[in-house]
């Protein structure tokens, strides 16, 4: 019953009460989507109220490859106009 | 007083048999959602028999006479389908009965507000299930059709009015209650392609029975079991 076709993998992510984004909380086995959310609902929130999940099958994500990890993520630091770093930010932002 | 005594027993036992799963689930997601429900049932008991009186005396301490909850949550767990047809059954009824509390002015109404949203995912989680085995495969039809047929005649008596909670001022209306089980249940029991058992539901023998303190040959082995530490260790603390 359990056979990795049957109970595919999914991915949780779960925004807190007070959260400003979903985060990544974990994965768990589930037929289908709803399953996967009443299983993440009992597994990963402990029911809080007025949190949300986000369940996306494990398939469906694509992932960077560490072999590329120089290529896409080694900054042009020696390139200071690539930075954002010349504007006077207003006190009033937040989350910036 | 017997009114809580009454619903914290259903809790009570129920939260046993779902407790008795533990380690033995179809699979891991699954035994936590059980585990979780006999949580909420725990909880919801605890505070039902602390309005009577002290918990750990009313759970390990009463014989079997003197339980007051339906013969329905008393049954087996048998395979899965088995306590899903339990959990459909009483949840939808547990449901219904605790929003009829929580929307009145009763002694029940506040902890009815607060366990009416335990007993709704309760009751989804079981209606989830009874959809998927029943439009599942034939092995899982049949013996979810099964389990709705060996539990059928213990749903007459949910709807035995407790005492305490007849009068008009309880806002319960039985009969009411009753025809919206029936098409609550029917509704579900249709979707999932199965058939609504035909058989009576209840008999001469169980109607009420457990709320008077008859119960089922299983019952005695359950609590036997539930309260063996506390018997033989009277007076520990833990």
């Amino acid at each position: 019953m359990s056979s990795s076709t049957d109970w595919p993998l999914w991915e949780v992510f779960v925004r807190s009460r007070r959260g400003l984004s979903h985060t990544h909380a974990g994965s768990l086995h589930a037929p289908d989507p709803e399953m996967a959310l009443r299983n993440a609902r009992d597994l990963y929130t402990r029911r809080s109220e007025g949190v949300s999940i986000w369940v996306i099958p494990s398939t469906a994500i694509t992932a960077s490859s560490p072999d590329e990890k120089d290529s896409f993520f080694e900054p042009a630091g020696d390139k200071p106009y690539r930075h954002p770093t010349f504007y006077e930010i207003p006190d009033g932002v937040k989350h910036l | 007083m017997s009114a809580a005594l009454a619903l914290g027993d259903d809790a009570l036992v129920l939260s046993h048999r779902l407790g008795e799963w533990a380690g033995h689930a179809p699979v891991l997601e699954e035994e936590v959602a059980l585990a979780n429900i006999a949580l909420d049932l725990l909880g919801q008991a605890r505070v039902l028999l602390s309005l009577v009186g002290d918990e750990d005396e009313l759970a390990y301490l009463r014989e079997e006479r003197a339980f007051r909850n339906l013969q329905l949550v008393e049954q087996p767990n048998g395979d899965f389908a088995h306590t899903i047809a339990r959990q459909l059954y009483f949840s939808v009824y547990q449901h219904l009965l605790y929003e009829r509390l929580a929307a009145g002015d009763g002694e029940f109404a506040g902890l009815a507000a607060k366990a009416v949203k335990e007993v709704a995912y309760h009751r989804d989680h079981a209606e989830q299930w009874v959809l998927r085995l029943g439009d599942g495969t034939e092995e899982s039809h049949g013996r979810m059709q099964s389990g709705l047929d060996a539990l059928w005649r213990f749903t007459g008596e949910m709807f035995q009015p407790v005492e305490g909670l007849d009068s008009p001022e309880s806002g319960v209306d039985w009969q009411a209650l009753e025809n919206s089980w029936l098409a609550a249940v029917t509704d579900v029991v249709e979707r999932a392609t199965l058939t609504l058992p035909a058989g009576p539901r209840s008999g001469g023998w169980a109607a009420g029975a457990g709320r008077q303190g008859l119960h089922t040959e299983p019952f005695g082995r359950m609590i036997a079991e539930m309260q063996h530490l506390h018997r033989s260790h009277p007076g520990a603390s833990w």
